[in-house]
């Protein structure tokens, strides 16, 4: 089962269940590596101006090639439809693709997103033509009507972009998980491997994250361990976790004691 | 430089500081003024996507609005 475990996005098929993000690195060597370790195949990108009085300074595009990964423009800084979906014509301008990331935020406390915003954004996005994967609250209703409007996946946070707390609410993933006809990826809010081991646990097709491996003293290593943990969940998810009893259940036989 | 260009200048906004650029651009030519890799960025003019396949036809003109981006780190 394991050798072979795919999954597969709008018709695109990938090996990895991590998408990792681009942002927060001290340099683009170092994200560069970090990806490498991560063994993820999809990368989420942000666009932005140009410095048009530096137009020589180093872009992503000659560290990460374009061909090898698959570009998954995001929306991140919008907070309205409009905003995100004329950044998103602009990426796929850029760079010719389709499959693109939707994030419409409600707030900049919390970068909650703007459910409202999100689901006018992907009818019109898919109307045009997009793929989106959907940022979104986790619930499972959200995730519905997501699904109904044209995403090409949900990706439900997991706590706030940015903090770090892990997988707060399992049931409502969870519940996610079980009602969704495309893939399920938590998004946000993962801090270490445990919290993507979580994720995958539940039945998730996948995990993003940015800040997990950036800000961790030793990114290289966190994104290894990410890839690991990702991995071994999806194992332990598909292997059917034991039964949860009250009491102990010893493990050595009882016949026989001398 | 086309044909058409002048000795004269216009003034134009790219993404949102004033520039002055000789007048007779087209937004490849001011791609390539500007010293930026046509095949990495996007051009919005007034507010719409300005095609890659066109970028030697629109040609730039007083007052444009321009925003040209490319792609950064993000989560």
């Amino acid at each position: 089962m394991s050798t072979n475990d795919s999954w597969t996005v709008a018709g695109r098929t990938f090996t990895s269940r991590l998408i990792v993000g681009t942002g927060k690195y001290k340099d683009f060597e170092q994200n560069a590596a970090a990806l490498v370790a991560s063994g993820a195949e999809i990368i989420t990108v942000a666009v932005r101006r140009v410095n048009v009085s530096d137009p020589k300074a180093p872009m992503l595009t000659d560290y990460i090639d374009p061909k090898k990964y698959t570009y998954l423009p995001n929306t991140a800084g919008c907070f309205t439809a409009e905003d995100a979906i004329r950044t998103l014509r602009l990426a796929r301008e850029a760079g010719g693709w389709d499959l693109v990331k939707l994030e419409v935020l409600g707030e900049a406390k919390t970068l909650y997103p703007d459910m409202r915003e999100t689901l006018r954004a992907t009818e019109i996005l898919a109307k045009e033509g997009f793929l989106p994967m959907v940022y979104c609250v986790d619930d499972p209703i959200a995730a519905k009507q997501l699904e109904d409007a044209g995403a090409v996946a949900v990706m439900p946070l997991g706590a706030p972009i940015g903090s770090g707390l892990g997988i707060q609410n399992r049931v409502t993933i969870r519940l996610i998980v079980e009602g969704a006809k495309v893939p399920v990826l938590v998004d946000a809010g993962v801090g270490t491997a445990s919290d993507a081991a979580v994720g995958m646990e539940l039945g998730c097709d996948g995990i993003l994250m940015n800040t997990a491996i950036a800000e961790a003293k030793d990114p290289i290593r966190m994104a290894r361990a990410m890839k690991l943990a990702v991995e071994a969940g999806r194992e332990a998810y598909l292997a059917g976790r034991m039964g949860r009893r009250m009491y102990a259940d010893p493990s050595s036989p009882l016949a026989g004691l001398i | 430089m086309s044909d058409s260009a002048t000795l004269s200048m216009i003034s134009i906004t790219i993404n949102g500081e004033p520039h002055r650029v000789s007048a007779g651009l087209s937004v490849a030519g001011l791609v390539a003024e500007l010293g930026l890799n046509p095949k990495k960025v996007a051009v919005e003019r007034n507010l719409e996507i300005v095609p890659r396949s066109t970028h030697g036809d629109v040609m730039i003109v007083e007052g444009d609005q321009l925003e040209i981006v490319h792609f950064v780190g993000g989560g």
